[in-house]
């Protein structure tokens, strides 16, 4: 049985040494895989650049306070907000937002200064062009902060006692309400790495090993493999392994620019983050190379690719939010690995989830890659027939 | 890998198949093929292009499933044993299909570790030596010549030691002096117990095989060592010269009782089924001053032209 075993290992392991060799030789596809993160990294990066830009905004102010001119030169003051307009209605207001004048509408109902006076926490509404919801998810956050900083000023100002050091405790003396529109899920920058990570590792571990079989069919190395004592398993795995460390690096590479470059913060332990992320690899590497057994050549490998990617992208909640989809949606999205890995690694990254939060997701990735292999060894034509 | 396993049946033949078929659509490959193969023995496959060689081989091992027929290799089922088989065959595919991009020490390495031969880097080594590539072992096996590609693929064919090698024509486009050696080294092999099937075009390599088998369109028609083969076709021959042969040779062709006319450089060879026939066909030629003939013996080549015409006959 050992030497079973030992055998089985043997192969697997020649296998994976002649795939390395084979990656490492071709050149062409090994700067591809280095490129494509880059590459990419640099195109969101600067898509989810921080730095404040003047974005167009609308006041439309129904009254004219001390706190409230506080508060617009605060605004003002930030190159966050460029104020270009006045509206005297919501409704005009509306129409700027509409015609792309302007991306906020900043609304401050009237009696907004007593009512803060009086702790009444009232409300005072920003609506967001979200059609570039990068730009006016951090708009949002640091209206929060100044307006926030100006309120402190102006109690200060009137009231001229050291209240502002009991404000903790006090309840909030103002709510900003944030109706972004057009794109109600508001996605920030800080879902952009993992969704990136994601679709990156996605694209990358899929077209690698859909072309792997067929490949060795259009050489005619096929002829040669069939008539080794080989399993169709440990072919698999032997094709499928050294592609793990590349999709590994690639993550590494990703997590480490978002840590390092944008910010996005790392709540969860990163050692979960590892592993999910190599079933998340393999699960992949597991559907490339039932494609790949699937296709007659690398043209259609490559098309079966696309048509699975596309699809991944647009349902996992990457671009749209999840929630949003009808239920049938949903469901398909459910069967896909991007959707259970971008709850993932938001759930750890962003929220510092722990892998009971995640249990479902998990199991939902381990049953995708064991299916997926199935088929594939199922599928794994023996002979040349 | 037990050691039961590793024992193989006792059997005098190393294949044995019996009325295998092959089709490709509604085309027949091979068709109701029975052939044996003793151990020890190298045995000669030959048949025009396209007459089924490469689809029988490929049964044989396993690569393609006979529509119907059984057999054995090295005493295992060819149809449920396939895998145990792969183990001790060593099969090189008629086109070059080891790794192009992978160096001539790294196909041989990926080889023997697959089949669990020990010390893989130094059977593969050893096997540099022997094939004569030695300095060359880092080249990528795809940037080698030809004939260079086949000797390869044969040592990566012999590395891991099989008990039977099928070989689909491994010297095409191999230079006589590789030929011989190669010829040499199966002859060595066939001594110590290795049985090996080989397709080859060239006469002389038929000549060096035990036995050998003619196939046709699918068929099997002649089986047999060569002078087995040769006695049993019937073919009478004539060859003559001293005329000009192109010529000489279309006005025989069309002669009733001559079956077969092949212009050898100066002087043309005539085959008939029929002796009396052919000699009654010749008479008139016999008396034409300046050209001189003579009987002779029918060469394998004769025999397998003769054969081909025959079988074309019988199944277009
Ligand atoms: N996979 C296949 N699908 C369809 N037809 C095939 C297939 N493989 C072989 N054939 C056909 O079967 C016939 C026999 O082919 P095979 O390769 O066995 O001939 P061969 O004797 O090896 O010829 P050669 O001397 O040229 O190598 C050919 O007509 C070929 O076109
Ligand atoms: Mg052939």
């Amino acid at each position: 049985m050992s030497g079973a075993v030992g055998g089985f290992l043997r192969r697997v392991g020649a296998m994976m040494r002649k795939e390395f060799l084979q990656l490492l030789r071709d050149r062409v596809s090994f700067a591809t895989m280095i490129s494509i993160p880059l590459l990419q990294l640099v195109l969101f990066g600067y898509a989810i650049n921080t730095t404040p830009r003047h974005l167009p905004t609308a006041v439309l102010a129904y009254e004219d306070t001390s706190l409230t001119r506080s508060i617009l030169a605060a605004i003002e003051n930030t190159k966050y907000f460029a104020v270009v307009s006045h509206p005297r209605s919501a409704a005009e207001a509306d129409h700027q937002m509409l015609a792309g004048e302007v991306s906020f509408i900043v609304e401050i109902p009237a009696g907004f200064e007593r009512a803060v006076r009086r702790g009444e926490s009232p409300s005072m509404l920003v609506a967001a062009d979200a059609t570039d919801p990068v730009a006016s998810g951090s708009a949002v956050a640091a209206l929060q902060a100044l307006v926030e900083t100006a309120v402190k000023r102006e109690r200060f100002a009137v009231e001229g006692g050291p209240e502002g050091s009991g404000l903790e405790s006090a309840p909030p003396a103002f709510q900003i309400i944030t109706h972004a529109r057009y794109n109600p899920a508001a996605v920030t920058q800080l879902n952009i790495v993992p969704g990136l990570l994601g679709t990156i590792l996605t694209m990358t571990m899929l077209i690698f090993t859909a072309l792997s079989v067929t490949r060795e069919i259009e050489r005619g190395t096929m002829e040669t493999l069939l008539a080794m004592p080989i399993r169709p398993v440990e072919v698999m795995l032997g094709k499928i392994a050294p592609y793990v460390l590349v999709g590994a690096g690639q993550a590494l590479l990703i997590v480490g620019a978002g840590l390092y470059l944008f910010d996005v913060p790392m709540i969860g332990s990163p050692g979960l983050l590892t592993l999910l992320t190599v079933l998340f690899i393999l699960a992949n590497l597991s559907i490339g190379y039932t494609f790949s057994t699937l296709a007659q050549n690398q043209l259609q490998a490559v098309q079966m690719t696309f048509m699975y990617f596309l699809p991944n992208i647009l349902l996992s909640g990457f671009m749209f939010p999840f929630a949003g989809m009808p239920l049938w949606a949903q469901w398909l999205a459910e069967t896909m690995p991007l959707t259970h890995y971008l709850r993932m690694v938001r759930g750890i990254m962003l929220k510092g989830a722990a892998s009971v939060d995640l249990a479902q997701d998990i199991m939902a990735l381990g049953a995708i890659m064991l299916v997926a292999m199935f088929i594939a060894v199922r599928r794994f034509r023996q002979t040349l027939d | 890998m037990s050691a039961a396993a590793d024992t193989l049946p006792d059997t005098p033949y190393a294949i044995e198949v019996e009325g295998l078929s092959k089709s490709f659509g509604d085309r027949v490959v091979v068709r109701d093929l029975t052939m044996r193969v003793k151990k020890g023995q190298i045995y000669g496959f030959l048949g025009p292009n396209g007459s089924g060689k490469t689809t029988t081989i490929r049964m044989l091992c396993g690569l393609l499933t006979p529509d119907s027929g059984r057999g054995t290799c090295l005493g295992m089922n060819i149809l449920t044993e396939a895998r145990a088989i792969r183990r001790h065959v060593g099969y090189m595919t008629q086109r070059f299909s080891l790794y192009a991009d992978l160096s001539v020490r790294e196909n041989l390495e990926f080889v023997a570790r697959v089949y669990g031969v020990p010390d893989p880097v130094g059977a593969a080594r050893a096997a540099v030596e022997r094939l004569g590539l030695a300095g060359r072992d880092k080249q990528l096996a795809g940037s080698l010549s030809g004939g260079w590609k086949q000797r390869l693929a044969l040592g990566a064919c012999i590395l891991p030691s099989p008990d039977l090698l099928l070989l689909d024509e491994p010297t095409a486009g191999v230079d006589p002096k590789a030929r011989r050696e190669f010829w040499a080294q199966i002859h060595e092999l066939a001594a110590d117990g290795l049985t090996v099937l080989v397709s080859t075009h060239y006469m002389d390599e038929a000549e060096r095989c035990h036995e050998i088998a003619y196939i046709a369109y699918g068929e099997l028609l002649a089986q047999g060592t060569v002078k087995e083969v040769v006695a049993g076709a019937g073919l009478f021959t004539w060859s003559v010269a001293g005329g000009d042969p192109a010529p000489l040779a279309r006005e025989l062709a069309a002669l009733p009782g001559i079956d077969m006319v092949a212009p050898f450089g100066a002087s043309v060879h005539v085959g008939g089924h029929d002796a009396a026939a052919l000699e009654a066909a010749i008479a008139p030629f016999r008396a034409r001053p300046g050209l001189v003939w003579r009987r002779d013996e029918p060469t394998l080549e004769d025999v397998f032209i003769d054969l081909m015409n025959r079988s074309k006959d019988n199944f277009r």
